[in-house]
């Protein structure tokens, strides 16, 4: 009875040589990936280095002479990081309080239901081609900046502070209320509320005059490109934060309530720190979306390799790094590795490293919260 | 018995990605034609592809439009029977094609005169070419230099990885420096686009994109139209190129396709796409 439930040699042999070929093939499969990583990174150093070591470093960091098809090429670049710096701020300053407001809603504000809703369909911003954005960015919002200029930028302008605007009147309003006496409380907080978000008001009113009167020359600049990559960087934003607003717990709310907090000091004082470093994650890959992205600043942006005058005139067309690299491969010569091909490879490398940055430090920040968390 | 499924499993899964990972077979079939480059030169290939292909079923063409300099790129590196080109090919790229074996022949089968666009509602009507090249260098920036209203002028052109924007550099420019102003755009089409919904801009793009919807203007008193563009009177012209490794086998398809410039119906697609042919019929 025994000897048959052991197997015989020849099957455990098969057995065992199956299972290593299996172990070996699922595991070349899973490293593959990382595989992939090294050997871009190996391939854009290679190519990355030999322009340095033609063209030198100074003149790609410090110069704004961008002519790399003439026959004296100029690889001045520094016009080039402005840009893709400029779209990036411009971006994160429309996606990362819209972001966090609408997680925050999300999670603690809106009834359950509604969230059921909500969180698919901003998700779903994510699954729309970047080309399709891009389209749009040229096609409408171009046109619509040039016709209407001033007001679009100005109803922009509303969308992006007026709900930074509610909350910071919520917030210091019921700060102002609570130091009041208990029967006064209600009423000085209405009457708080009123007083600031009036005042609040006033302000934008006075920004929108303001913004109104701007004329747009042309449509396809850096301000076109900033509204269309901080919406496309909002479900990343929303979605993540919204994660890591839901990971704080019930325990924690409860508690803050339990010793008398309002629903304003629960976010503000307990849910938001508890959360701050899984927001800053979402912040940090909602920007390198911004970075990354490429066919909506190649089609809108205007791509003139020029810094604007002043750096922040976002209304003048800039060029990206992003683009310049989508742009110029065609005529970069491989064939004879000229320096104008090289060129291309030394910006990938920067965008590589800051890339690389940027994860290190949402990696370093994950972690720290998860031991935070415990 | 799990084990054994699992290690069939592997195998099925290894033998699914072999196949997958093989080269694909029939890349140099005789009634397959592979045409990449210009995207000035794409539309007539398409049209002559769509052509082609309804008179010869079984015969497989396809066009990319991936710009001049990749068209060339591809017949170096062998990847494509025939680059089309808005411009010669550089002593680079033949030295490069010599050097792998590959004989590039230019092969003219039309002209392309440059319109300087602009909108419909701009006032000016006619320039000179030093003024474009002023305009373009950035010396003129505001168009009530040129007698218009009092904006200033936005400049597009094509990206420089173009043919169009080579011709341009090349017919225009002078070697002089394109300002920094100008705003850089993927393709004829969309130029036409910038410029019909920006009554500040000035773009330039084939003869073969100019519509109602943008105006082109008279250049050193000559309005580009077929007759001046092929009589040469017209001064921003350029011939079109499709380059083949070496002469094509007499009556081999890649021959014939090559050959439909010179007939009636050919000469009659690049006029309706809005070229000029380089023979009359």
């Amino acid at each position: 009875m025994q000897r048959q439930l052991l197997i015989s040699k020849g099957a455990r042999r098969f057995n065992r040589l199956g299972a290593l070929f299996g172990h070996s093939l699922l595991g070349a499969i899973a490293s593959s990936s990382v595989i992939a990583l090294l050997f871009i990174f190996y391939f854009i150093m290679r190519d990355a280095l030999p322009f340095f070591r033609i063209e030198g470093v100074r003149e790609f960091f410090t110069s704004t002479h961008w002519y790399p098809s003439r026959d004296a090429p100029e690889f001045g670049a520094l016009a080039i990081f402005v840009g893709s710096a400029l779209v990036t701020l411009g971006a994160s300053i429309v996606a990362v309080p819209l972001g966090i407001l609408a997680a925050l809603c999300l999670s603690d504000i809106l009834p359950f239901s509604v969230r059921q809703v909500a969180k698919p369909v901003i998700e779903m911003l994510a699954a729309i081609p970047s080309v399709v954005f891009g389209f749009f960015a040229l096609v409408v919002f171009a046109p619509l900046l040039q016709t209407h200029g001033g007001s679009i930028i100005a109803a922009g302008a509303w969308i992006v502070f007026a709900p930074l605007g509610l909350v910071a009147v919520a917030v210091s309003s019921d700060a102002a209320a609570s130091r009041l006496p208990l029967k006064a409380r209600a009423a000085g907080r209405v009457g708080a509320a009123v007083l600031m978000g009036s005042l609040a008001i006033l302000a934008l009113l006075a920004l929108t005059g303001f913004l109104n009167r701007l004329p747009v020359s042309t449509g396809t600049n850096a301000f076109n490109v900033s509204i269309i990559l901080g919406i496309m960087a909002l479900p990343t934003i929303v979605s993540v934060s919204e994660d890591a607003l839901n990971a704080v717990g019930r325990e924690l709310r409860e508690g803050s309530y339990a010793l008398g907090a309002t629903r304003a000091e629960t976010l503000l004082k307990v849910v938001v720190p508890a959360a701050a470093s899984g927001i800053l994650a979402a912040v940090i890959l909602g920007v390198m979306r911004a970075v990354g992205e490429t066919m909506v600043v190649w089609m809108a942006s205007g791509n003139a390799a020029r810094i604007p005058s002043p750096w922040f005139n976002v209304l003048e067309p800039v060029r990206t790094l992003t683009a310049t690299i989508a742009g110029d491969m065609g005529e970069a010569d491989q064939v004879t590795g000229s320096a104008r091909y090289h060129v291309l490879f030394a910006m990938a490398l920067c965008l590589l490293a800051f890339a690389f940055i940027m994860n290190l430090v949402s990696e370093y920040v994950v972690r720290r919260s998860r031991k935070m968390r415990g | 018995m799990n084990r054994f499924r699992s290690a069939l499993m592997t195998i099925a899964l290894a033998a699914v990605l072999c196949v997958s990972f093989m080269p694909v077979a029939g890349f140099a079939q005789a009634n397959k034609i592979i045409v990449d480059g210009s995207t000035t030169v794409g539309p007539i290939a398409k049209a002559f592809a769509e052509y082609y292909m309804s008179k010869n079923p079984g015969v497989n063409i396809t066009v990319s439009e991936s710009g001049s300099g990749n068209g060339a790129k591809s017949l170096i590196n062998g990847t494509c029977d025939i680059a089309t080109m808005s411009r010669f090919m550089k002593d680079e790229e033949f030295k490069a094609a010599v050097a792998k074996g590959v004989y590039p022949l230019g092969t003219v089968i039309a002209v392309d005169g440059l319109a300087v666009i602009v909108h419909p509602s701009c006032p000016v009507q006619a320039l000179t070419t030093d003024q474009i090249r002023d305009i373009y260098t950035g010396t003129i920036t505001n168009w009530k230099e040129l007698g218009g209203p009092n904006v200033p002028i936005v400049l597009i052109s094509r990206d420089t990885n173009s043919g169009t924007y080579e011709s341009f550099e090349a017919l225009v420019l002078n070697k002089q420096k394109i300002s920094d102003r100008a705003e850089y755009v993927g393709s004829g089409g969309a130029i036409r686009s910038r410029v019909q919904s920006t009554p500040a801009a000035i773009g330039y793009v084939g003869l073969g994109f100019v519509d109602k919807t943008v105006k082109a203007l008279k250049v050193n008193n000559v309005y580009p139209d077929p007759a001046t563009v092929t009589s040469g009177l017209y001064p921003i012209a350029r011939p079109l190129f499709m380059f083949t490794n070496g002469y094509p086998k007499m009556g081999s398809h890649l021959y014939s396709f090559l050959n439909l410039y010179l007939t009636q119906k050919g000469q009659q697609i690049i006029e309706e796409i809005g070229f000029v042919p380089v023979t009359k019929y």
